[in-house]
């Protein structure tokens, strides 16, 4: 008897999808080498987070669908989240599969990639293996090594060479079948002197059960090239949400990350630049809001090699009743990242005197010429202000609702796709309107 | 937003204190429609306490004594009910509040003193906004700025009189709304108080100095100390005490310590006695 009968994935299926989906042999190899080490592996040690604990073995199994010719055919659930404006430049993952794909043929034309995973492998095959779980490594971690072995749909972005992707291009990863692995990896490469954005959106129409997320975002930004990246996560309470984002930037390249954690269920996330060139660039600004018994591990992470490399990163975050939130910030600089410039500001916002909040800044430096900084707060609202706005007749409950959603505001209008933003807004007073 | 001939606001023997300790100590004011009321006097003698336990500032807590609005009970108000029964005061130091823009608070405050259905539309607001700070001679920008975050200590006092003129209330109180004014900007500021006044709005001024009240001529002069009023007059009273400061009036009164002793703001000083921690 061996323990394995509790994990999570088993190695045939993981092979015979390769076979069935006709994959390279490389990656039909890494699968498998990746299924054989997530069996070795442990779960990510996470500061202050049980995550042994949560909910992180449904994972179901690999279920195709087929296509759609338009948005209008695709579950209600999904196609309500994407509003007009989008359509030409979207990708959907419906369950395990990318169900619809557009890309505008004058952005084709230039040779921007935006489709598939899947298909990359077919039609960029060269392309795709020189980045594919090279900003993380399947090794890593259990989740990390699944999710090498079991990964499914999800994007391939690539902008070559000086070329500026003027509208922002749009995914949506959609889950309503909980036997359906859902495990997208998104892959951005932005050549040199090129400028994206991407935006993205997880949503579920899950009634009850549980389903994992393990997802995989790897960004490649090549010298000077400038790549926006946003995204709202916003699964029900069904979905345990395991998320890694990486961004390797070369020199005088930069990483803009805007992310709302809207969750409802168990939410991992680590977003982290590696400012690897000199003169390379990032900005980290996240929100989540925490509500009912909820558990939230969120780490930002900047890691310098470069000189004179700078990254900021602002998280904030809202808790309600009894939600627990771990905000970590960790700014690494590496031996030779001379001038260099790392800041982070972390505030929690309680709303409840059971709910539960940790701002854990760390700088981990090992150069001198350096300049660091950080700031974190945990606190409630302020009285002093839902005073001052009574006096002008407010009630405090509005006063209070303006003083919290005014704390979110900065990153919430971040968001580079109107319709987005305003589904953000919609998360945020969904999740405080309880 | 209530505007009523027949204004009339009544302070009773109010005694307010603070964390045990008393500072109003039993002050007596009858404001009616139309006037205006100054209170001067040196720092620390309860002034400021006057207008905030008015407001309802939960720091201070009311011991004794009544506040009627038009006949009804103030005390026992919210604080959001006291500014929909139309008083207002415009702060000595308002609050930042950062990610609400001003306009943003502004039209929640008009459209809380409005009701629900009744809310102002959102073009007439701007175009009421866009006018009133012209009006203050303030940069537009400042409609779409968070609120008072980083104004200086002038772009704060305008910005509180841009409110009284948005909200349009019956009994404005302000609070030492010179101070930090530049001889300009107190025109200003003035002449927008003004342009407000009329037979059905009043207004208690509370301030330090005589100079604001070279602009806007008050009906009635008091001088505050020791928590209470001791001294009322017309508006020569204030050009007095201009001229020749409070000390006449200790005398006359027989007081040696104006001051209720509490309302200077605490310097924190440093122990210059402890040892260092060792580790």
């Amino acid at each position: 008897m061996t323990i394995q009968t509790a994990f999570p994935v088993d190695r045939s299926t993981v092979d015979a999808l390769s076979k069935e989906r006709r994959e390279p042999e490389w990656m039909a190899a890494l699968r498998r080498e990746a299924i054989e080490l997530a069996e070795q592996l442990k779960l990510p040690k996470l500061e202050k987070t049980r995550i042994d604990r949560w909910s992180v073995n449904d994972y179901g199994s690999y279920k195709s669908l087929p296509a759609v010719e338009t948005v209008a055919q695709l579950p209600e659930g999904a196609s309500q989240l994407l509003s007009e404006d989008v359509h030409r430049h979207l990708l959907v993952q419906h369950n395990s599969s990318v169900t619809y794909r557009s890309l505008p043929a004058e952005l084709a034309a230039k040779g921007v990639i935006f489709t598939d995973l899947a298909t990359a492998l077919v039609e960029h095959e060269q392309l795709v293996r020189s980045y594919f779980m090279k900003a993380v490594e399947p090794g890593e971690n259990q989740l990390t090594a699944l999710h090498t072995a079991i990964w499914n749909g999800g994007v391939f972005l690539y902008v070559p060479k000086n070329v500026q992707v003027e509208v922002p291009l749009h995914a949506l990863f959609f889950t309503d079948d909980l036997a359906a692995t859902f495990a997208p990896h998104i892959l951005i490469v932005a050549d040199a002197n090129s400028s994206v954005t991407y935006v993205d959106h997880y949503a579920d129409t899950l009634a009850s059960g549980n389903l994992v997320h393990n997802g995989i975002v790897e960004v490649f930004a090549k010298q000077g090239a400038h790549v926006q990246f946003a995204s709202v996560h916003d699964f029900g309470p069904s979905v345990t949400d395991l998320s890694y984002r990486r961004a390797i930037v070369e020199a005088d390249g930069r990483i803009d990350w805007v992310v709302g954690e809207m969750n409802m269920g168990e939410t991992m996330s680590d977003t982290s630049s590696i400012l690897k060139g000199n003169g390379s660039s990032s900005l980290a600004k996240v929100i989540c809001v925490g509500t009912g018994d909820q558990k939230l591990n969120i780490t930002t992470r900047a890691v310098h090699f470069g000189k004179h490399s700078t990254s900021d990163m602002i998280t904030r975050a809202v808790l309600r009743d009894s939600a627990t939130a771990i905000i970590n910030g960790i700014t690494k600089i590496e031996k030779g990242a001379t001038f260099a410039n790392g800041e982070q500001t972390e505030r929690v916002l309680m709303l409840s005197p059971s709910a539960r909040g940790d701002a854990n800044p760390m700088l981990l430096i090992d150069e001198d010429e350096v300049t660091a900084g950080h700031a974190a707060s945990v606190g409630q609202v302020n009285e002093e202000q839902v005073h001052y706005m009574m006096t002008r007749g407010i009630t405090r409950e509005q006063a209070t609702k303006l003083i919290i959603y005014g704390f979110l505001a900065p990153i919430v209008s971040e968001i580079p796709i109107a319709s987005l933003e305003e589904q953000l807004k919609a998360a945020v007073e969904r999740k405080l309107g309880q | 937003m209530q505007m009523s001939k027949l204004l009339n606001f009544k302070i009773d023997k109010l005694k307010a204190s603070i964390e045990g300790k008393e500072i109003l100590k039993g002050i007596d004011l009858n404001i009616k429609g139309g006037e205006v009321h100054a209170i001067m006097g040196p720092n620390g003698t309860g002034k400021s306490t006057l207008a905030s336990t008015l407001m309802g500032h939960p720091k201070f807590e009311v011991t004794s004594g009544e506040i009627t609005l038009n006949g009804e009970d103030v005390l026992e108000m919210e604080v959001s009910e006291r500014s929909r029964a139309g008083m207002f005061l415009a702060m000595q130091y308002p609050s930042e509040i950062p990610g609400v823009t001003n306009a943003d608070f502004l039209r929640s405050a008009i459209n809380a003193h409005r009701g629900e259905g009744n809310e102002i539309s959102l073009i007439k607001f701007i175009r009421l906004m866009e006018k009133q700070m012209a009006a203050l001679e303030m940069d537009p920008q400042f409609m779409h700025r968070y609120l008072n975050e980083g104004f200086s200590g002038g772009e704060k006092k305008r910005n509180e009189i841009l409110q009284m003129m948005m909200m349009e209330p019956s009994l404005a109180i302000l609070d030492e709304i010179d101070s930090g004014l530049d001889i300009d900007a107190l025109k200003i500021v003035a002449a927008g108080v003004n342009a407000m006044r009329s037979e059905d709005r009043s207004f208690l001024i509370i301030t330090h100095y005589q100079r604001l009240l070279n602009y806007v001529k008050p009906d009635f002069v008091h001088v505050m100390m020791q928590g209470r009023i001791v001294k009322s007059g017309g508006p020569e009273l204030s050009e007095r005490l201009e001229a020749e400061g409070y000390d006449w009036v200790k005398e006359e009164l027989g007081i040696v310590d104006e001051t209720v002793g509490i309302e200077k703001e605490e310097e924190f000083k440093i122990p210059m006695n402890t040892v260092a921690p060792k580790y």
